[in-house]
């Protein structure tokens, strides 16, 4: 934790007397590993990253089939609790249960972790590049066109995002595709906000106007001048927005709104499972963990990299 | 005071306004007829043309948003599609529903909250800072409807036949008659209808049945609130907690402290007059922020404890395509989002006066 007092780093002296340089790459690296919330969620997040990529030999059944008719399995199929060997089960090793259509839990489960991870990325690539372009364009031109932008981002977070989202899905249908547009444009001015708030106090430093001095265009100035310098705040809101879209996509899906059946999503196997929570509670219990896991990781790291990164919230956390 | 006042209330309107394009062209976008939506399939060629001339939806757009704003702007919401009541009569029957479970989880999420946040402050990385930011870390990481699932799961469940057991759907337990103040205290003549006002506020069961003395009433209601407030209130429950403990954390390294410490003042002093004092600026703020939260969480709890209230009917009526219920209840959420915006502003103006002098 970064309230922990500062170590003192003996300056190793080199053959030439100057002291030895570290790269601020290197020294950002070490502050973020030095963030006990940062390495958890970092760790959590490549289990994930893990499980996503490896689901082909992870998971120990098919993740859409049924399990009717396969050998050594024992009726009534559907529903059935988690069987585990070590607890003196006999029958073909479900870890999670079966579920109301007799697929295996665990396989559906690991492969949904594709598609939240999937769903997450995609959400905040979506929403920083628009986001971030916006935040830009008014934070440099000011006058009217910021006014007009930025009036426009304060009406989009006027509605709960939910809402928003629910209402563009029903626009333009539902799907996970829709679902990802939908929860992509509300999350737009978060980034729109936090670029501009950012790129105001950097464009009046002086390697800005140095910049324009030298005759840099608005394009060169917005992207290679002020872009880089505004950069960490949003680093750590993409971080944090990953975990906000896994879980907004879940609820659509929830909803019925997002994913369809038969797909492995956690948010629709919730949806699937809700009317039979209190005959099967083990439908809903290992989805939720794996939102909630997957969330949490964002999350750390996401507290981790502000920890690390923004000097000025050093010390509080 | 008052220039902070006026020119904070200014800058509401362009967003207002905003909110008012959004819902028209929300509105409008959503795929259908509007006369076959209403009128059934079997509406005559004639019929539909009565219809649209009736409604005005044979007027161009920008006359039909005026039509619009004006008919915003003397309180009339439009009619449902579906029930054939005004939107107006359906918001008196379920926000109700709706306030009463996010005041609730507000209230759960103060209580609990801000203790919780001060304790970790005050103990700082010990193992009750710990153990309370990981469980923040976790209540926000949850999502809100499998929280609610699981709670009752266990209450209805697990915890049956013990006195821990809880009600996990509806308001009132069945057969128990929700008798309102005003038909209790003779407000109402037979046959006579009650006024809206009256019936909005007779719609909060547990205020009602504190008010009229009906304590089977007051506990069954409140009984029936516990699961969905708490499901509601932990992502504000959380947020609160981590946003007063950072906030406190960073008041108790200012100077004022030390020098309030030096000169001997008792620590609760310390830390409840001087710290709190200050730190309590930023968690208003995330207070009244937490609204978004407090709708959201609504929306997927009311439909996993089956509770009629607005976010279930908002919900309801955009996958059904009933687009006045939509657009008046959007509306009313989105000014309401905006109003508790402006009055945490001003609040926030009153406590520190360098934000309204500045």
């Amino acid at each position: 934790m970064s309230s922990t007092p500062h170590e003192i780093t003996p300056i190793k002296l080199s053959e030439d007397g100057l002291g030895a340089r570290r790269s601020p790459l290197r020294d950002t690296t070490i502050r973020i590993l030095h963030s006990r919330s940062a390495v958890v969620g970092l760790v959590m997040i490549v289990i994930m990253l893990i499980v996503a990529v490896g689901a082909d030999f992870i998971a120990t059944h098919d993740p859409i089939k049924p399990m009717f008719g396969v050998a050594g399995e024992v009726a009534p199929l559907p529903r059935k609790g988690p069987c585990v060997p070590w607890s003196g089960c006999t029958e073909p090793m479900h870890l999670m249960g079966l579920d109301q259509n007799a697929r295996d839990v665990f396989s559906r489960v690991i492969y949904g972790s594709r598609l939240s991870l999937f769903v997450g990325v995609t959400v905040v690539a979506f929403s920083l590049s628009i986001g971030v372009m916006i935040g830009l364009i008014a934070g440099y031109a000011g006058g009217w066109i910021e006014d007009v932008l930025m009036r426009a981002m304060d009406v989009l977070l006027a509605f709960p995002s939910l809402l928003l989202s629910i209402a563009i899905v029903t626009i333009v249908g539902p799907g996970l595709q829709n679902a990802l547009l939908a929860i992509g444009i509300v999350s737009i001015p978060v980034y729109a906000r936090l670029t501009r708030a950012s790129v105001i106090s950097v464009k009046e430093m002086e390697y800005v106007t140095a910049g324009r001095a030298l005759g840099a265009g608005a394009f060169r100035l917005m992207f290679i001048n002020i872009l880089p310098n505004v950069l960490t705040p949003l680093i750590v809101q993409a971080t944090l927005g990953v975990g906000t879209a896994v879980i907004e996509a879940a609820a659509l899906s929830f909803l019925g709104l997002g994913a369809q059946p038969p797909d492995p999503e956690w948010g629709q196997m919730l949806s699937e499972a809700r009317s039979l929570v209190f005959s099967a509670p083990h439908l809903v219990f290992f989805p939720g963990i794996a939102i909630t896991f997957t969330v949490l990781g964002f999350n750390l790291l996401g507290d981790g990299l502000r920890d690390a990164l923004d000097p000025r919230m050093r010390g509080t956390h | 005071m008052s220039r902070f006042l006026v020119r904070r209330l200014l800058s509401a309107i362009p967003v207002l306004f905003g909110i008012l394009i959004v819902t028209f062209v929300l509105a409008r976008s959503i795929k259908g007829d509007p006369c076959t939506a209403i009128l059934g399939e079997r509406a005559t060629k004639a019929d539909c043309e009565a219809f649209t001339a009736r409604n005005g939806l044979n007027e161009s757009i920008p006359t039909q948003f005026i039509y619009y704003m004006g008919n915003m702007a003397r309180g009339d919401l439009g009619q449902s599609f579906r029930s054939n009541r005004t939107v107006v009569d359906i918001l008196v029957e379920r926000l109700p529903v709706t306030i009463e479970l996010a005041m609730t989880a507000l209230v759960i999420a103060i209580i609990v909250g801000i203790p919780l946040g001060v304790l970790a402050a005050y103990r700082h990385n010990s193992f009750i800072d710990v153990f309370t930011m990981t469980g923040a870390n976790v209540g926000i990481s949850m999502p809100v409807f499998w929280l609610g699932l699981m709670l009752s799961y266990v209450f209805a469940v697990t915890l049956k036949d013990t006195p821990f057991a809880l009600p996990p759907t509806g308001r009132l337990t069945a057969g128990l008659n929700p008798l309102p103040y005003y038909e209790v205290w003779g407000w109402v003549v037979d046959g006579q209808a009650p006024n809206p006002l009256w019936v909005f506020f007779g719609r909060f069961y547990v205020l009602n049945g504190l008010i009229t003395g009906n304590m089977q009433l007051f506990g069954d209601a409140l009984k029936h609130l516990i699961l969905p407030a708490v499901t509601v209130g932990t992502i504000p429950l959380a947020i609160i907690a981590r946003m007063t403990r950072s906030s406190l954390l960073e008041s108790l390294n200012q100077d004022y402290i030390r020098t309030a410490r030096s000169k001997g003042l008792a620590e609760r002093h310390v830390l409840f007059t001087h710290g709190m004092r200050n730190a309590l600026l930023p968690v208003v703020t995330i207070i009244g922020l937490n609204f978004g939260f407090l709708v959201a969480g609504a929306v997927l709890t009311e439909t996993v404890f089956g509770l009629t209230g607005i976010g279930r009917t908002l919900f309801e009526a955009i996958t059904s395509r009933d687009y006045a219920v939509v657009q008046g209840v959007t509306l009313v959420t989105a000014v309401a989002f905006v109003a508790i915006n402006l009055l945490v502003d001003l609040f926030y103006g009153v406590l520190d006066p360098r934000i309204r002098l500045g």
